[in-house]
């Protein structure tokens, strides 16, 4: 799961509540269906408080290829 | 006048070179304003058409110089607003007034060039909702074509720093006005669909003129937002200024920072949807279990064994809603530290171990369930076997009035039939249709002997 997207885990937290609430599940079902949810909930309630923030520059090279230079904001600008 | 005080003789040309010489002077920088009509551009590139108003007209012409400056395309009937000098084409005798500057009356000129690149676009089917691309609900890495030096990347830098965290944010660092910004815009949003790597880009810059937005009116922009592979939303100066890349684009912004805003979900709203999903998945187990043990509370009864063990995994899922309700009821800004604290109560009273309890328990219980079913059916057939000899036993009555007699075999009240099975020596039961005897076998005869 360490690979994963928020928005994946968010997504399948979705999916296995809405599986749980249409009640077509088999109890043992039902159950592994909640340890799932479980863990998504977990999962992305840590990668809310995680800050990956990057902001950089794409700029184009003669020869057409691209490089990403880290940006800064100079604060007397603007 | 002196040329009068004689008789002096002018040529055609003399008199009309003086009369050329005489209305430059005197009107070298005039503004008219009239209805457009006999309009033509010919091959040379220069813009020929008369002004007139109810009592008069004037020649105009506009040299190709100033008529390729033209952003709007003056037509016959439009009312203008021209600036010129008058001057006299001397080969037909005629004055006209030669134009260098002209704007629609009414409205400018740069909003008349809008008015018209839209109705063109809009005819070309540029601007269609069937061609716009839906903006992806959580983009990772988010493209942003700007100017690195304007208020713009502040905004949406700053909305983006309280927003949701796990992004990556490219900027194209454009020009985003004058000489040439146009084309740079247009190549940015190009070599992002060519980068590839963004879901989702913005394009636009801070509030300024009509001016000084109008790279953002030009038909390359307009053209390269439409041929963009990868959704474009257009933020361009305040809510009040449209501009053409807001039509064409997939979305239009109000501003660089409410595109910031649509992009990013803030992070109070996302814990927000974790918090109401984590509700309701406890919500849905809860309902599910809650059918379980109502079916094993009305099992029980029926064994009539006690339901203490059962009791115990509803509470369990009661407590932890209680404490989600209590999370619900708190205010937003602790919504967050509320549903962590919960998660973690969630891990701690570890739902796996629940769920394992209530294995356990529905195995045990369906096991004494079992057992329990077992012995009544056992002792179904214990009754029904005792009834079932008792029925043999009584069903031939009847005959028996008639002086028949029933010989068993003891100890087994095997019934004979046939003298051959039985030996001398062996105790034997008769029943009688009133009471029985016990008999030994003396001799034994075969059948027909």
């Amino acid at each position: 799961m360490a690979a994963e997207k928020f928005e994946t885990s968010l997504k399948k937290l979705e999916e296995v509540v809405k599986k749980l609430e249409g009640g077509e599940l088999s109890l043992e079902d039902s159950l592994k269906a909640f340890e799932e949810g479980v863990k998504h909930a977990a999962f992305c309630s840590r990668k809310l408080d995680e800050a990956e923030r990057r902001v950089e520059l794409l700029l184009k090279q003669k020869d057409g290829s691209f490089v990403k230079e880290e940006f800064r904001l100079e604060d007397d600008q603007g | 006048m002196e040329l009068f005080a004689e008789k002096r003789i002018l040529t055609v040309s003399q008199l009309t070179s003086l009369i050329r010489g005489v209305l430059e002077e005197n009107f070298e920088h005039v503004w008219v304003e009239g209805e457009t009509s006999n309009l033509s551009m010919p091959v040379s590139g220069h813009l020929y058409f008369t002004l007139k108003d109810a009592g008069a007209q004037l020649r105009c012409v506009m040299f190709r110089a100033s008529a390729r400056a033209l952003r709007f395309k003056p037509s016959d009937g439009m009312g203008l607003i021209v600036r010129g000098r008058l001057s006299v084409y001397e080969q037909r005798g005629e004055y006209q007034l030669i134009v260098e500057y002209m704007e629609p009356l009414g409205v400018g000129a740069l909003q008349m060039a809008f008015i018209q690149l839209k109705e063109r676009l809009a005819g070309e089917g540029l601007f269609d909702e069937s061609h716009k691309k839906p903006i992806p609900q959580l983009p990772q890495r988010i493209g942003i074509v700007t100017s690195v030096t304007g208020a713009a990347i502040h905004d949406m830098l700053n909305v983006l720093n309280r927003r949701f965290a796990n992004v990556e944010i490219l900027i194209t660092p454009v020009k985003v006005q004058g000489e040439g910004a146009a084309e740079e815009i247009a190549a940015a949003i190009r070599d992002f669909n060519r980068y590839k790597e963004i879901d989702v880009m913005i394009v636009g810059r801070g509030g300024g003129s009509l001016e000084d937005l109008w790279a953002f009116n030009e038909e390359v922009v307009v053209r390269a937002i439409y041929n963009s592979r990868i959704p474009v939303i257009s933020a361009v100066g305040h809510e009040v200024d449209f501009t053409i890349a807001d039509f064409v684009a997939d979305l239009r912004a109000p501003t660089p920072s409410a595109a910031a805003e649509l992009v990013v979900k803030s992070k109070t709203e996302l814990a927000a949807e974790v918090e109401a999903l984590s509700h309701r998945l406890v919500q849905g187990i809860r309902h599910r279990l809650a059918g379980v043990d109502a079916r094993l509370f009305s099992l029980l009864r029926s064994l009539r064994e006690p339901s203490m063990l059962l009791g115990h995994l509803g509470q369990r899922v009661d407590d932890l809603l209680g404490r989600l309700d209590l999370a619900m009821q708190n205010g937003m800004s602790r919504r967050k530290e509320r549903l962590a604290f919960l998660l973690n109560n969630l891990r701690l009273t570890n739902p796996a171990l629940l769920v394992e309890r209530g294995r356990d328990m529905l195995a045990s219980l369906s096991a004494r369930g079992e057992k329990g079913v077992r012995r009544i059916v056992e002792r179904c057939h214990e009754t029904a076997a005792v009834d079932s000899a008792r029925l043999h036993a009584l069903s031939p009555l009847l005959t028996l009035a008639r002086g028949y007699s029933i010989v068993r075999k003891l100890p087994e009240m095997k019934v004979i039939k046939e003298s051959s099975r039985i030996e001398r020596g062996d105790r034997l039961e008769l029943t009688f249709h009133s009471g029985s005897a016990l008999c030994i076998v003396e001799e034994k005869k075969q059948a027909g002997s």
